[in-house]
């Protein structure tokens, strides 16, 4: 049956790119939103960060999808949490063994992760009606569009407020840094005015 | 006299200084979703410092007296989680037996409290901060409900003159919600300093 397989391609990615822009978790269903927050000062925790979670979202969505005919309606929220916990606790100790320092600047926003809106979401939005292709497809999506928003925040927040990108020189010599770009002022702020540049671009009524 | 002078001192300083939503960013979707009206949003800050204050003890007592007893810890965000999904269930069910209209207008939202950041990350805090005191852990979980509390009412008191303002097609809702909270939490960084 080609049509068919043509089908499912499409489908595919289809789910693979709306977690990237029509869904994106951060700017489109505003999920998510302590982790943006909190580890944006710099590109290089946001990509941690970022990778922690498309970990966390892969792993939860399998089980997840794996066991979805199992589950009792009254106790999936509390399996989906337990799953989710769990693959965080992995993550957390692979930080803490393999990168101490980056374990150290991220601190409690990794065991944070169990709480992140998106995981959750995903969980019960697909992972639990979906086979596991369509779920697997969509925590990579989701977990790429969620990454990418994350360092797109850090970039715009660690450029101007040290002038550098991944720590190398970007802005020139006579650019004063604005140090509140690093302090909570700056995570708000920016954050807000991406959204709302997001908003103008694509025409969204709020 | 010393014991009381640290505890003000740490309730003080989890309500200003530190506050979660402003220097922690912890609890921000409820912060974003529930902050529109002011009787709802202190109807949300009451259920939240409820819960805060007994999942903060409780997870204290577990995680002092039995997984660092029995060398668990690496089960800590497993038992906290639960302890925490347990709270909510209990909130949820008193609300619902004795005040019901409340729970009515909370909706979605008070289940949602279980993932709120908020409640988890205090948990994670005090453990972070090496807080071995249960009175003081106490104390501290109150005063992060209280300081949530606050964040979020002197929010919802701002947005219900914000729906009169006018504000740019694009901005409005979410985007210009951050903004006002980024105000927010630079007026509060006049704080810091204030105490240790």
């Amino acid at each position: 049956m080609p049509n068919n397989s043509e089908a499912n391609a499409g489908f595919y990615k289809d789910t693979l790119l709306a977690g990237l822009w029509r869904e994106n978790p951060v700017f489109r269903l505003l999920l998510g939103m302590c982790p943006t927050l909190a580890v944006t000062a710099a590109v290089k925790p946001a990509l941690t960060m970022g990778l922690c979670v498309i970990f966390v979202l892969l792993c939860s969505n399998l089980i997840v999808s794996l066991m979805r005919n199992l589950l009792k309606p009254h106790l999936r929220i509390l399996m989906f949490t337990l799953t989710i916990s769990t693959f965080v606790t992995i993550a957390d100790l692979f930080l803490k063994a393999f990168v101490p320092r980056m374990s150290e600047t991220l601190g409690p926003y990794v065991p944070l992760i169990i709480v992140n809106c998106i995981i959750i979401c995903r969980a019960e939005a697909c992972a639990s009606k979906n086979p596991l292709i369509v779920s697997i497809i969509d925590a990579l999506g989701m977990g790429a569009g969620f990454t990418l928003t994350l360092c797109v925040l850090a970039g715009v927040r660690e450029l101007l407020s040290t002038g550098k990108i991944f720590e190398a020189q970007v802005m020139p010599d006579w650019f004063v840094p604005w140090a509140a770009m690093s302090m909570p002022v700056g995570a708000f702020i920016t954050l807000g005015l991406l959204l709302g540049l997001v908003n103008a671009t694509t025409g969204k009524k709020a | 006299m010393d014991t009381l002078n640290i505890l003000i001192m740490g309730f003080m300083s989890i309500v200003i200084v530190n506050n979660l939503v402003f220097t922690k960013f912890l609890g921000i979707c409820p912060y974003l979703g529930v902050s529109g009206r002011i009787d709802m949003a202190f109807g949300m800050g009451m259920a939240v410092t409820f819960v805060v204050t007994l999942s903060g003890t409780l997870t204290w007592m577990i995680d002092h007296w039995i997984l660092m007893r029995l060398g668990l810890e690496v089960t800590r965000y497993v038992c906290f989680i639960l302890v925490i999904a347990g709270a909510v269930q209990l909130v949820e069910m008193y609300l619902r037996k004795f005040f019901p209209v409340l729970y009515e207008s909370f909706g979605i939202f008070l289940p949602l409290i279980t993932t709120n950041c908020a409640i988890l990350g205090l948990c994670l805090f005090i453990n972070l901060w090496g807080i071995n005191n249960l009175l003081e852990a106490v104390v501290l979980s109150f005063g992060a409900g209280i300081g949530f509390t606050m964040a979020i009412c002197i929010m919802a008191g701002i947005r219900e003159n914000l729906n009169l303002a006018d504000v740019p097609q694009c901005l409005k809702g979410a985007p210009i919600t951050l903004i006002t909270a980024g105000i927010l939490a630079l007026a509060f960084m006049g704080f810091a300093g204030m105490i240790r």
